[in-house]
């Protein structure tokens, strides 16, 4: 072990490959670095994927992209770490990346035992079925004895057991590490089920041979709130991403968005004011410019912008809002008031 | 002594040579290594608790005894999702020295028999073994697996077009190989006495022949003997009992086939691969083992008048196991240690159940890696102590 | 000894196995010759011979045509996307590998950078041939070049930051050229670090040799894909606070870890291969344990051990496949990535492109493998 980190520190010296330190202030090193370095998945349409130029875009990555826009009021500063399932928490707790933004389930045993801090809810999601139609399948209470695909180590795995369990019905799980493996399970026949969160089940049925030969099941199994965390220990980093999120959302609620932020400084609405910053010091307040929110909301939009562009019915993995829309039409997405 | 070589200065006082003393200059070399080791060892586990502590992440084995709540795909002993950690520790370490045991099996019958092979006399027996050996060795491992289960298995038929063999009770298809389950009945028990009898009665047999042949030089035929007590004994016995088992044969039902015992894509992939792949070098070890028999030996057998077959059998193999054995037990170490790739085409091993999924939903990295490194350490060691237990026991004795 | 007979009785035993008439005496054997003495020879010695031989035709016979086939004659050429590989009847699709190669070379390298990667190879290629060939001269300067030089140019290029070249982050490397990345890092690590070890392990210094055993013993005795694992997953616990570094080089350090304790095994193989006299000579000739080393024990042991590094070398070459599972894209990676676009999707697809991998696994390690042969037999000294 201690040769590894003698090689470690050596090579890190020697070659110097982006090596970088980062302390507990992470604001500090952060803006250091002229950049938020941000894990997202290895790529999962809609969410984080890699379009042909190489760039990542995605529901996850613009959250990360409007972090970054708060802090350098540039989409850009941010640097993007793709995370396996299992490496995802390690490189958070290690300082390898400053917010984890990778579809992750906001559990009472990773908030407390993994040294996390959720920062909210950026998508509700459930965990659901994708069947073949030629299976003839119309619910998941029909899929007793069953071959199921899923990815090892996620909350999906344990769900899924709950789940067979509960309703007495077998299975037959066949579990993979990576995302691709389990795609490509499912694609080449291995399995006639499979599971994961219904957001990324659209997003995988994309990806198959044939989209249209393969359905989604009404259940949803499980509660899957999925947002972006950050390290335990660091208050104002909490702060910031906490309030960035909640920014995006109350963009939308107060009808702020991209195009009409600028004009929106001089509003007469109290709640906008001090929102954009025309009104009190509610970006200095967590180590941040006043117009912290007006630059995030100005590159990257408001929460239902975001979500129009990645995931929306306009897109190809047609979304609808459903949980997600904001409180006032029958969701719950819910900001805290910047006061 | 240092003193005394020509550019030792001469001004320089007598106590300088303290700085040439090779004792004293290694006891100040190995304090000065011992207290960088252990500078970084108390480093490194300083870092690792305050990274720790700070992040609030939980640390020590309680996790072990805590329900796992995920299910395995093929387990060899009972196992739940309500089982504990610990338990799903010990499915993936009994999967992973399940496949070790029949790939090294397998692959030393093949290997033996392609060594044998690239020796043959016959040129295209000769080619044919030389180009399996050089194809499969120079190929990465993980590629054939993952060539056997993408670019093979996965493209068998679904369950409904399963591939039919010996009148439909044997089925191939893209869920696995699928045989059927002979139920014991009464009387079943005779059977296996049978096959304990026969097996004690040929031991028995070829050590008395052994003993003749040494007295008289009368040989036996102790092979076909032994051969037709193990197999002939049983299966006679079987047959006389009215074959007292029940075959229960794979149905289709719902979405797969129930009942049969079925060996998953994953098992089937990652045995065919170890196996062909571990083939190719236990191959070469047994040509350079028995290349390493000098030609003299098998020519004083030949002109004491031994037929080839009989030479090859007393004379060469005896003295060529002695070089094969040491690299072929190093080889079924590397099989066993590169069945860790089975988290490439998801077969439930130590390292996937454990190093993967474990490590995953407990979050506890450091303890699941250390324990799983801990394994394959403790198997490597034991095989070194047998190699070195077999190395002092055949050696040659020098005389 | 003492359960056989006597000579007294194994004279007037009579013994199975003695034969006591004499075979009738044979023909002189014809003088033969030419293709036909080969074939009857080599193919149809004897009965059994026969019947192998034929069971061999049968078997080429049965594996060989369709196997061209597939090759070969029905194998798609060219083609834009998925369409050219569907049917029954067709073969590899290597459309599909012409479509992807820039990416199994490349990984996602930006595009107007890929110069620098190119240049990299040649200057490599450059660098190497002359070291293969015994007779070019300059050895010395050579092997400072690629040991030494190389590395560093190469960092320069591929990393960029320095002369005006852009910063090409690692995510964006991979395909052969992350395969090579970590293949050469490794070798070009583990050489001095094994030859470290290997001393260590042979050191009168009790502490010395028994760390070296320890380290040596422990990186041999696990799987490469845990080593891979602890240093993505576990490494990053045991830095100080908030120091981390890049998930490649986290890999490249286990790497060249795990190869530099096989090298050790091999090069000290070598060390006690020289002949006890060696050591006493440049002992009693006053040279220091370093002079002695450089000067005489490691020229002659490494020489002895060329084999044996250039096999650690193709292990090297072929573990480097294990990276992938980590997450990074080497050749295999990305061959694999190439199969879930939806555009390149047919039954065809998967087969083609671990063909394609295969063989470019198969020239470098074979390559590597001829070249130790060659050279085992140029350095064979002994007169048989």
């Amino acid at each position: 072990m201690t040769k590894i980190i003698l090689s470690a520190a050596a090579g890190a010296v020697a070659l110097g490959l982006g090596a970088q330190v980062a302390s507990a202030q992470t604001l500090e090193s952060v803006q250091e670095n002229g950049y938020v370095q941000c894990g997202v998945s290895t790529g999962l349409a809609g969410f984080s994927n890699t379009d042909d130029a190489g760039d990542w875009t995605g529901l996850d990555v613009d959250y990360c992209r409007a972090l970054a826009a708060a802090i350098f009021d540039d989409p850009e500063a941010v640097r993007f770490t793709p995370l396996s399932a299992v490496e995802r928490f390690t490189a958070l707790q290690s300082g390898e990346i400053d917010v984890l933004s990778r579809n992750t389930t906001w559990t009472m045993s990773r908030d407390t035992d993994l040294g996390l801090n959720f920062v909210g809810v950026t998508f509700y999601d459930g965990q659901g079925f994708m069947v073949p139609k030629e299976l003839e399948v119309t619910s998941a209470l029909q899929l007793s004895g069953a071959s199921v695909c899923v990815q090892s180590g996620t909350t999906t795995e344990l769900n899924l057991t709950d789940y067979f369990n509960a309703n007495n019905m077998d299975y037959n799980p066949v579990v993979f590490e990576g995302l691709e493996e389990v795609n490509a399970a499912y694609n080449a026949g291995r399995c006639d089920v499979y599971t994961t969160d219904s957001s990324g089940l659209a997003s995988i049925r994309l990806q198959l041979d044939n989209p249209d030969d393969h359905m989604i099941l009404p259940e949803l199994i499980s509660k899957e709130p999925l947002g972006p965390s950050v390290r335990q220990g660091d208050e104002q980093w909490f702060d910031i991403a906490k309030w960035v999120y909640y920014a995006l959302v109350s963009a939308e609620e107060l009808g702020v968005n991209s195009e009409n932020v600028e004009e929106m400084t001089e509003s007469e609405n109290p709640d906008i004011r001090r929102l954009v910053g025309s009104e009190g010091t509610f970006g200095e307040d967590i180590g941040l410019e006043n117009d912290w929110a007006l630059k995030a909301i100005k590159h990257v939009g408001n929460y239902g912008e975001i979500f129009e562009r990645n995931v929306g019915p306009e897109t190809p993995l047609q979304i609808e809002r459903g949980l997600n829309a904001l409180y006032t039409d029958g969701g719950v997405q819910y900001a805290m008031p910047v006061r | 002594m240092a003193v005394t070589t020509l550019d030792s200065d001469a001004s320089q006082p007598a106590r300088a040579s303290l700085l040439y003393d090779p004792v004293i200059r290694g006891i100040v070399f190995q304090v000065l290594l011992a207290l960088l080791i252990l500078y970084l060892v108390v480093s490194g586990i300083a870092n690792a608790a305050a990274n720790l502590a700070n992040a609030g992440i939980a640390s020590g084995f309680g996790f072990l005894g805590e329900r796992a709540g995920f299910d395995i795909g093929q387990t060899l002993i009972p196992y739940t999702s309500d089982s504990s950690y610990q338990r799903a520790f010990f499915v993936g370490l009994l999967n992973t020295i399940f496949v070790a045991a029949i790939g090294i099996a397998c692959a030393t019958v093949l290997g033996f028999i392609v060594g044998i092979a690239r020796l043959s006399k016959n040129f295209l027996v000769r080619k044919v073994a030389s180009v399996y050996v050089e194809t499969l060795r120079n190929i990465p491992l993980l590629l054939q697996l993952l060539f056997w289960y993408k670019a093979v298995l996965s493209t068998l038929p679904a369950p409904r077009g399963s591939l039919e063999l010996f009148n439909a009770s044997v089925l191939l298809n893209n869920r696995g190989l699928i045989i059927p389950q002979w139920l014991p009945e009464a009387g079943a028990g005779i059977v296996y006495a049978s096959i304990a009898i026969g097996i004690g009665a040929a031991i028995v047999i070829a050590r008395w022949a052994k003993r003749r042949q040494m007295a008289t030089g009368q040989a036996f035929p102790t092979i076909r003997m032994a051969l037709g007590l193990v197999i002939g004994l049983p299966l006679v016995v079987l047959f006389l009992m009215g074959t007292p088992f029940t075959p229960q044969y794979p149905e289709l039902k719902g979405f797969n086939f129930v009942g049969g015992s079925t060996l998953r894509p994953e098992f089937m992939a990652l045995l065919l691969g170890l196996s062909l792949y571990t083939a190719a070098f236990i191959a070469e070890i047994v040509r350079a083992g028995i290349l390493a028999v000098s030609k003299g030996q098998t020519e004083a057998a030949y002109s004491l008048g031994i037929r080839p077959n009989t030479t090859m059998r007393l004379v060469i193999i005896p003295q060529a196991l002695r070089v094969i054995i040491p690299p072929l037990t190093s080889q079924y170490l590397n099989l066993t240690k590169n069945s860790s790739l089975a988290i490439a085409v998801g077969y439930p091993d130590l390292v996937s159940v454990f190093s993967g999924t474990v490590a995953n939903q407990t979050g506890q990295a450091v303890e699941v890696i250390s324990i799983t490194m801990l394994v394959y350490l403790s198997l490597s060691l034991l095989t070194s102590a047998f190699m070195n237990w077999f190395n002092s026991r055949v050696a040659l004795v020098e005389r | 000894m003492s359960d056989t007979h006597s000579e007294a009785d194994l004279a007037t035993t009579k013994l199975a196995f003695v034969r006591d008439d004499f075979i009738e005496q044979q023909e002189a054997p014809t003088r033969e010759g030419g293709i036909g003495q080969w074939i009857r020879v080599n193919l149809f010695a004897s009965v059994p011979d026969t019947i192998l031989t034929v069971v061999m035709i049968l078997f080429l016979a049965w594996i060989l045509p369709p196997l061209l086939n597939w090759a070969f004659f029905n194998a798609v050429w060219d083609g834009a996307n998925r369409e050219a590989c569907l049917g029954e009847d067709r073969g590899a699709c290597w459309a599909f590998v012409e479509a992807k190669f820039a990416q199994f070379m490349y990984g996602r390298y930006p595009l107007g950078e890929r110069w620098r990667v190119d240049l990299t190879g040649i200057l490599l290629i450059a660098g190497t041939i002359p070291m293969l060939i015994p007779r070019v001269p300059f050895k010395r300067l050579n092997a400072i070049f690629l040991l030494i030089v190389f590395p560093v140019v190469a960092y320069v290029l591929l990393v960029g930051g320095y002369f005006g070249l852009p910063v090409v982050v690692t995510d964006r490397w991979g395909g052969l050229l992350v395969t090579l990345v970590v293949a050469i890092v490794g070798i070009v690590v583990s050489l001095p670090l094994g030859v470290i070890l290997a001393l260590g392990r042979r050191s009168r210094l009790p502490f010395v040799k028994y760390a070296s055993i320890v380290f040596i013993e422990f990186w041999r005795g696990v799987p490469l894909i845990t080593i891979l694992f602890m240093s993505s997953v576990m490494l990053p616990l045991f830095l100080p606070e908030g120091v981390s570094f890049d998930k490649l080089l986290r890999a490249l350090v286990g790497v060249a870890f795990f190869a530099s304790a096989y090298m050790a095994e091999v090069i000290r193989g070598g060390l006690q291969a020289i002949p006890k006299g060696q050591y006493e000579a440049a002992d009693a000739m006053g040279l220091g344990f370093w002079q002695k080393m450089r000067l005489i024990i490691l020229p002659q042991a490494l020489t002895m051990v060329i084999p044996g590094i250039v096999n650690t070398f193709i292990g090297l070459f072929k573990d480097t496949s294990l990276v992938l599972i980590i997450g990074l894209f080497d050749l295999l990676g990305i061959v694999q990535l190439g199969f879930t676009d939806p555009n390149w999707s047919s039954p065809q697809t998967a087969v083609t492109g671990f063909a394609f991998a295969a063989l470019v696994y198969f020239i470098f390690c074979f390559g590597m493998s001829k070249y130790s042969i060659y050279m085992e037999n140029r350095l064979d000294t002994s007169h048989r």
